[in-house]
């Protein structure tokens, strides 16, 4: 039994790390753009929402959702301003930029915040526990995964089914002739950022409830982030949320085993996928 | 009748070379026009020119009763300028349907409900209705060939240019698409046709225009222009 409840704990914690690597995969999809900034926005919309709870006195809920539209402007912006100006056929300068706004927002978040470590305050919720039989799972980690499915068929559903996705898709498959149909490749990319930064802000009120934040702690989830990009196959939204459960689970029964081996057993896991499929679990078809 | 496009004196030169040499020609409406030169003798830049993805360093083009030499091209495709590209280049993992609506809702500056019905009239004129939930990377050259055209019909053009479209097909799939050609060219639409396939280009055009180095060394009934001793001498290379 205690293995099922493990192995359960870890389906729930990899719905975090989904959360952690869904924005990082939908911009990666449409823009091959690899941000290294990705970790630290979510530390910083955390820093926001706490903001918003401390300051208005909102729950963690409602704070997330004042913070949606402040996000989402922000990415737009982002993407406008600076993103758009370094994509190119050279990754090299998206890949300094980035890293540039990750040095950036640490040392930001550091003169605004100090360096002590925070966190959102969800009440009642942060103890409330589901029994189920002889197992209980947390409401917390359980409202994770399931916004992880949600925002992974939100997702999916702009991609496949409007109008935005379909220029989303044909910007990525070639922004050269997207433009010559009209689509304007900028613009398309700022809308895309914006989204990337709502899941951002979906992954920070997790990530801010269930444990404590610092500045420094956006390289850390960067890099489960990547694992989970790069475990479900680049660009597959379904194979992030896939790659995140795969990492999740691999910590929780290496945790199981031994508890220094929980970080660990993480990374090996993302190994041992590299080693047998390459390309990740669900590669696109043409590439 | 009045002419839909109307080129005056256009000049374009990458430094040193001039690739359009003051070109002056009229097509009517509703005419199909075909253009013939050697590689390099400015035929797909002059499609730029029209298209604006270019912009002229002299003359003047107008279309549709108003000068457009300035104009972005954008609003010359929304204006009802459509094109197809020599190397057919579909975004392969779209379907054949949605690399359509792509098209028609960007080249109309429409809503996606109101392009689809035109859509899927414009697949099942270019035979592509079978394979319309396919993707277009798993698609053979002739329906590669026919998703270009179909995706220029999708803007619904009044002017159409076609940039050898016909290039690289065998025999039958030639014939096939010249069938489709014919067919849209008999809706009305006025065509102007880049092609290297004399035969299939000749079915179906009224006129021939001959360019080389940038210059417009004859225009006139393919007859009279196949039979002319300089363009059977520059163009086909057959001594006389």
């Amino acid at each position: 039994m205690i293995w099922v409840d493990t192995v359960l704990q870890g389906v729930l914690l990899g719905g975090l790390y989904a959360l952690f690597a869904l924005g990082l995969s939908l911009v990666f999809g449409i823009m091959r753009l690899v941000n290294l900034a990705h970790g630290d926005l979510i530390v910083f919309a955390a820093y926001l929402i706490l903001l918003l709870v401390t300051l208005l006195g909102l729950g963690p809920f409602m704070a997330a959702i004042v913070a949606l539209p402040i996000m989402f402007a922000l990415g737009w912006a982002l993407q406008r301003v600076v993103l758009n100006r370094v994509l190119g056929t050279d990754i090299l300068p998206p890949l300094l930029v980035t890293f540039g706004l990750s040095v950036v927002l640490q040392n930001a978040l550091l003169e605004g915040f100090s360096a002590d470590s925070r966190r959102i305050p969800a009440g009642w919720l942060e103890t409330a526990s589901l029994p189920i039989g002889p197992i209980s799972l947390g409401v917390m980690p359980l409202l994770t995964f399931l916004s992880a499915i949600a925002v992974t068929l939100a997702l999916q559903w702009v991609f496949y089914r409007t109008s935005l996705g379909r220029a989303f898709r044909a910007t990525s498959d070639d922004p050269v002739t997207a433009s010559l149909m009209g689509v304007k490749p900028a613009s398309v990319f700022a809308k895309a950022t914006g989204i990337a930064m709502i899941v951002v802000t979906i992954a920070a009120l997790y990530l801010g409830t269930r444990a404590n934040f610092d500045p420094t702690t956006g390289p850390a989830r960067l890099i489960y982030a990547f694992e989970a990009v790069i475990i479900g196959g680049l660009g597959s939204l379904w194979g992030t949320l896939a790659g995140g459960i795969i990492i999740g689970v691999a910590q929780t029964v290496g945790a199981q085993i031994n508890p220094e081996w929980q970080i660990l057993a993480g990374h090996v896991a993302f190994l041992v996928v590299l080693l047998i499929r390459p390309r990740g679990l669900f590669p696109r078809a043409f590439d | 009748m009045s002419p839909i496009l109307s080129l005056r004196n256009v000049t374009k030169s990458f430094g040193a070379l001039t690739v359009t040499d003051d070109v002056t020609f009229d097509v009517p409406q509703g005419q199909a026009l075909g253009i013939i030169g050697p590689n390099g003798a400015g035929k797909s830049t002059l499609f730029n020119l029209i298209t604006g993805n270019l912009s002229a360093d002299a003359g003047r083009i107008d279309y549709d009763g108003r000068d457009v030499t300035r104009v972005p091209p954008m609003q010359r495709c929304l204006s009802g300028i459509g094109r197809s590209f020599q190397i057919p280049q579909p975004f392969d993992r779209l379907t054949v349907f949605e690399n359509l609506l792509v098209s028609a809702t960007h080249g109309r500056g429409l809503p996606e409900r109101a392009v689809e019905a035109d859509c899927a009239a414009v697949l099942d004129r270019t035979e592509l209705i079978k394979v319309a939930n396919r993707p277009a990377g798993g698609l053979t050259l002739l329906q590669r060939k026919r998703l270009e055209l179909a995706r220029a019909m999708a803007t619904r053009p009044k002017l159409l240019l076609l940039d050898e479209i016909a290039g690289g097909l065998t025999e039958g799939e030639c014939v096939a698409l010249v069938d489709t050609i014919r067919a849209i060219h008999a809706e009305g639409v006025t065509i102007i046709w880049i092609e290297h396939v004399l035969h299939a280009l000749n079915s179906v055009v009224e006129r021939l225009l001959v360019l080389d180095f940038g210059k417009v060394i004859g225009i006139g009934e393919p007859d009279t222009i196949m039979a002319s001793q300089e363009v059977r001498e520059i163009y086909l290379g057959i001594e006389v």
